[in-house]
């Protein structure tokens, strides 16, 4: 019996069990639904085994929206215990265990898949490639992001959930402190993923550099391909920081290493230098991509080409090495003395410069164009002004001295979500609009996204401005509860009214998907929005070759080119196209992965001895395995570009 | 849609300039020591030159917004083809780094500030107080007075004091935000951070860093009162209190809360602070060097075995 | 699969080139994750708890041993690579077992290292220090643990399948692999056991 109770959750409550029951209602409705249609078949042929990077980028997409309504649950729980002074709706153990996961699922599995959906959808119909460079390696990467997204939401009803924290200081995460399988579950299921994140950058560096359209120099790559090149360059040298340190962690945790505990030499404040020497380039990872968005997005409303493209792409690489410089503003508190704070507050302010011309290219952008309000645009408008007042409150943050009262409190909490709520997540849904009819042939709503955009931007305003006053106020973060006596209760109020505002939001967009799909004209060509890059050269929906012949680029809006100045894009004639197998390996390996890591977790060490030799199993098979892939023929592929053709009108 | 926009930021901009000019000031705002009113002086400096630069770009846009619409324009407009101009981006590059540099002029100025004796007091000897947190309270060990209290803290009003700041247990924060920023207290290193209250009355103290789930109640009160009133109550306690043993500290470091005491005796003299040398390991967690020339004080209790 | 002439063997279609840039990017985040290690070491070095030191634990005798074998062996698969472009199986297919077989005799000291560790009390749980000893010296350890497999397994496959783009191009990713574990333990050789040591 002893061995099954270390599965239960310690601190049950109606609201796990609840959540437990419509989990497995979830499930067996999912499984019943796939036989009852007999779509198990089709489930594994086109998904579980693609290597598609258009397939993949959508799984990426249906993750992300997945895990955004679970940490926007998260969300709306901590608004609304923290609404009322003494609320009792949720007790300490609870809202730390739900602080801890809105964070992480929000970071790293809601937004990271999200910018990776659109890496995976959009780079190589940007670059008008076929594939990405390795695509068996990039389905390998969306299966372990996604198993280890699995494990980690595992753990809110196996074993308990990581409570320490998304940053996961130690000595509070170390077994001492956290007695829970929690933070075992953290630091395995971010390795896995990790991992997943690794590959992707690796692939689509690779990608970038070497499978670009003839004509394609560097600086005529669209803006979004440079910010995605940018931000992978990042992935991979920020990132095995994280694997390393993740794997200290849980050796800490699992074999009594002493790294970061209080005792035979070990040193907390390593792990939060480490941390951060990883987290803070990470945020950028998410920042950059959102810019490059934004950036296709106002030049196409603009109906302009982007002002300053190579002061763009300078402050990308400014940007991305000064990522790297600033970790230390996370803990200016921990004593290092004022020059140490300096050095670190002066190149934290620095990035603000770079970031500056990226917001004064976009009005300039703006600037004699002809600017039409739909529903991408919107966003775009929206994010300029609410994107510079996170970033200034960023420089306010930056100066050491003042972040003596700044850190720790509401007033940072309000700050880094102003940044990443209309600098990412605005971005994602704005690029996911943009990009609706490229990927699934109609448009979303434009009066339901734009409601939802003025709902979102209220919303938002309501839930984190008054955040900066009550941190100024005296209201430290992560804090469960406090008391009448403190003055915090109306802003508070007002946060959970703003926050719930932004759910009904939320609720929207998910309605407008469902309307749309119900009644919107599936008659709209491949490029509804009149737009410039050559993801709308192809057809719609995209054949699984992305372009029967490969275009010819001159600059770097080709597209816009070739409709305006009479570029011809596609030369010469069709070929047979050379493409990847589906491959079920990726998929199977990730599953082993999976159950490696769920018994990592609780140290059931013969499982875990197991699964890694099917691990290394299925990387011995792929060594010996022979794959050259297969052909489309030319008659295929002019059967099908006819079809389209026709579909196009 | 654009008067909802300005709407928007009117609300935004009415709610921040009703509270910062409000009816009760925020603690932070309402500096009651040096150290606080050089944080409170940087703040509000920042906010002001944040707030113009908000103003600059939300003019811009909206002005581009009214002027380049496509409904202000002929049907046949095309819009050139600008590649940017390099003086137009040396301005933009330009005037940003001009407030950088002004902010990081200040912030460094500051940053030693807040790193020394506080501006005032610096021909005193400062009183040192040893702040140490466990799960989920805070020791205040006076080494000079010989006494200690748990979760509440008495300082004279009107001189320098120096707080070291450790752990037992998860890191913490100790945060006193009238009297100034807040500093780490870890396991394995003391940190400094000087106050200094500039008037007699209470404040409220806090430990700011998640640390558990005794977090939120893990405060503290602090009262400045006058050095005659300080040596009164440093000698009632030695009248009063019992002496703190070891067993009692092991008592008192079982997580959980507990009210105020007082004991004479400070627990540094059979559990000391973690004062050890670091060594050139990593200077970027090193103490800082002005630090020495209080090591007098603690050179007794220096303990070794750790290494 | 189209065949280009003019290139060496393991670049010459587009997949090879492919895979060996992205391999060159992959070492690039071996260096971070070693870099990484290395910081974590360096922050740790003195914080031996009750511990022994490394000035205390470290012989030179077998790290030297282990360094001349891995050296050696860096030094033979570059032979072997060589072999490899002239067109020369059979050489390439002795090299390359040299290589792995000092590889092995490295590995087979460095576990008897680890003996001697854990018998003068230097265990992973120790000390912060030993922790992270082991954790760098492992880490390094298995890397050359993978390889020896992957090695294996390649050379099977030359056996079998002879010199094609395929197996060169794998052969090809596998020497540099093998150089920059190489490179790897000169700086473990050179920061953790002689600046231990001195």
């Amino acid at each position: 019996m002893d061995f099954f109770n270390r599965f239960a959750v310690p601190h049950p409550s109606f609201l796990i069990y609840g959540a437990m029951v419509s989990i497995a209602i979830a499930m067996i409705a999912v499984v019943v639904g796939i036989t009852y249609f007999k779509k198990w078949g089709y489930l594994w042929r086109e998904w579980l085994t693609t290597v598609d990077h258009k397939r993949i980028g959508i799984m990426y997409l249906i993750v992300a929206l997945l895990m955004l309504f679970r940490g926007g649950v998260d969300a709306i729980m901590m608004r609304y215990q923290l609404s009322m002074p003494d609320n009792t709706f949720l007790d300490s153990q609870h809202y730390n265990e739900v602080f801890t996961t809105h964070g992480i699922v929000m970071i790293l599995f809601m937004a990271m898949p999200f910018i990776t959906f659109f890496f995976n959808y959009l780079i190589p119909l940007q670059i008008g490639a076929r594939d990405v460079a390795f695509p068996r390696l990039n389905a390998l990467s969306f299966w372990l992001f996604f198993m280890g997204a699995m494990l980690f939401n595992m753990s809110f009803v196996v074993g308990g959930s990581p409570d320490s924290g998304w940053t996961s200081y130690f000595p509070l995460a170390g077994n001492e402190f956290s007695t829970s399988v929690g933070t075992n579950y953290y630091m395995i299921a971010i390795q896995i993923a990790g991992m997943g994140t690794l590959m992707t950058g690796i692939n689509f560096i690779t990608t970038i550099l070497k499978m670009r359209a003839p004509g394609m120099k560097l600086m005529k790559m669209p803006m979004f391909t440079w910010s995605a090149f940018i931000a992978n360059v990042i992935v991979v040298f920020a990132f095995p920081v994280l694997t390393v340190l993740l794997a200290m962690g849980t050796m800490d945790r699992l074999f009594g290493t002493n790294f970061f505990t209080t005792d035979n030499g070990g040193m907390d404040m390593l792990w939060a230098n480490l941390f951060w020497v990883w987290g803070h380039p990470e945020v950028y990872i998410l920042i950059l991509p959102a810019f490059g968005l934004y950036s296709e997005i106002i030049s196409t409303f603009a109906r302009r080409n982007l002002y300053g493209y190579k002061s763009m792409v300078a402050s990308m690489v400014v940007i991305s090495i000064f990522s790297f410089l600033v970790w230390a503003h996370h803990f200016f508190t921990m004593g290092q003395g004022p020059l140490t704070n300096s050095i670190f507050s002066i190149t934290t302010m620095a990035i603000a410069v770079p970031t500056g011309v990226k917001i004064f290219n976009w009005l300039f952008t703006l600037w004699k164009g002809k600017i039409v309000f739909t529903t991408p645009m919107l966003y775009s408008i929206l994010f300029i002004p609410l994107f510079t007042l996170g970033g200034v409150t960023g420089v306010m943050l930056a100066m050491s001295a003042a972040d003596y009262q700044y850190h720790n409190t509401m007033f940072l909490v309000a700050h880094f979500h102003n940044v990443i709520i209309p600098g990412v997540v605005y971005a994602m849904i704005a690029g996911l609009t943009f990009y609706w009819p490229k990927m699934f042939g109609f448009m979303l709503n434009e009066k339901l996204g734009k409601w939802t955009a003025w709902l979102l931007s209220v919303g938002f305003v309501l839930a984190f401005i008054p955040m900066y006053i009550t941190g100024l106020d005296g209201q430290a973060r992560r804090m469960y509860t406090y008391s009448e006596s403190t003055g915090f209760s109306t802003l508070n109020m007002v946060s959970f009214i703003g926050a719930a505002i932004m759910a009904v939001a939320f609720a929207l967009l998910v309605y407008n998907i469902y309307y749309s799909i119900r009644y919107a004209s599936r008659d709209i060509g491949s490029d509804p929005w009149d737009a410039r890059s050559l993801e709308w050269a192809t057809h719609t929906p995209v054949p699984e070759y992305n372009f029967a012949i490969i275009p010819e680029v001159a600059s770097t809006e080709a597209f816009w080119d070739s409709k305006k100045k009479g570029h011809e894009l596609f030369k010469g004639k069709i070929e047979k196209i050379h493409m990847p197998n589906n491959s079920p390996l990726p998929f199977i390996m990730s599953c082993i992965f999976f159950v490696f890591g769920f018994s990592m977790v609780f140290s059931i060490w013969p499982v875990a001895i197991i699964a890694l030799i099917g691990i290394l199993a299925c990387l011995t098979y792929r060594s010996f395995e022979k794959d050259h892939g297969r052909y489309i023929s030319v008659e295929e592929i002019e059967e099908t570009e006819a079809k389209l053709r026709g579909a196009k009108k | 849609m654009r008067i909802k926009m300005k709407l928007m930021y009117l609300t935004i901009v009415c709610t921040i300039a009703t509270v910062l000019a409000g009816c009760e000031p925020l603690l932070v705002l309402d500096p009651k020591g040096p150290q606080a009113k050089t944080q409170a002086d940087d703040i509000m400096l920042s906010i002001w030159l944040m707030s113009a630069i908000v103003i600059v770009v939300l003019a811009i846009l909206i002005f581009v917004l009214i002027k380049y619409r496509a409904s202000n324009q002929s049907e046949d407009y095309e819009p050139p083809h600008i590649e940017g101009s390099p003086l137009v981006e040396a301005i933009c590059i330009g005037i940003p780094i001009i407030i950088v540099i002004f902010l990081s002029i200040v912030s460094v100025e500051s940053n030693y500030k807040v790193e020394a004796t506080p501006a005032g007091y610096e021909d005193q000897e400062p009183i040192v107080i040893y702040a140490s947190s466990s799960n989920w309270k805070w020791h205040f060990s006076y080494p000079e007075q010989d006494i200690e209290t748990v979760n509440y803290l008495y300082i004279p009003a009107n001189r320098a004091i120096e707080f070291k700041l450790y752990s037992y247990g998860p890191i913490t924060s100790f945060w006193i935000p009238q009297l100034g920023g807040q500093k780490y207290a870890m396991s394995d290193m003391v940190t400094t951070l000087h106050l200094a209250a500039d008037a007699e009355g209470e404040f409220m103290g806090r430990n700011a860093n998640f640390s558990g789930a005794g977090f939120a109640e893990n405060t503290f009160e602090v009262t400045s009162m006058s050095q005659a009133d300080f040596d009164e109550w440093v000698d009632e306690v030695h009248e009063t209190a019992d002496p703190l043993t070891d067993e009692k500290f092991e008592e008192l470091l079982e997580p959980g809360h507990l009210g105020r005491s007082t004991y004479t005796g400070t627990h540094l003299e059979f559990s000391p602070a973690p004062e050890h040398d670091h060594g050139s390991t990593d200077s970027e967690v090193e103490e800082p060097k002005q630090e020495d020339h209080t090591d007098h004080e603690s050179g007794k209790q220096t303990n070794h075995d750790n290494h | 699969m189209k065949v280009d002439n003019s290139l060496p063997l393991e670049y010459s279609t587009e997949e090879n080139s492919l895979k060996i840039l992205g391999f060159w990017i992959f070492l690039g985040a071996e260096i971070m994750l070693f870099a990484t290690l290395f910081t974590a070491y360096f922050t740790l070095e003195n914080r031996i708890g009750n511990g022994p030191s490394g000035a205390e634990i470290f012989e030179i005798s077998p790290v030297l041993v282990e360094t001349i074998l891995l050296l050696t062996s860096s030094f033979v698969i570059g032979l072997g690579i060589h072999a490899m472009r002239l067109g020369n199986k059979k050489a390439m297919m002795i090299f390359f077992s040299i290589t792995l077989l000092l590889g092995a005799g490295f590995l087979g000291f460095e576990i008897y290292e680890f003996i001697h560790y854990v018998h003068v009390g230097a265990t992973l749980q120790t000390s912060a220090f030993t922790a992270i000893l082991l954790t760098t010296l492992g880490t390094h350890g298995l890397h050359v643990t993978f390889g020896l497999v992957w090695g294996l397994f390649i050379l099977i496959q030359i056996k079998k399948r002879g010199l094609t783009p395929e197996t060169a191009n794998k052969s090809f990713i596998f020497s540099l692999y093998w150089h920059f574990l190489d490179i790897i333990w000169i700086f473990i050789f050179s920061f953790i056991y002689l600046k231990g040591m001195m």
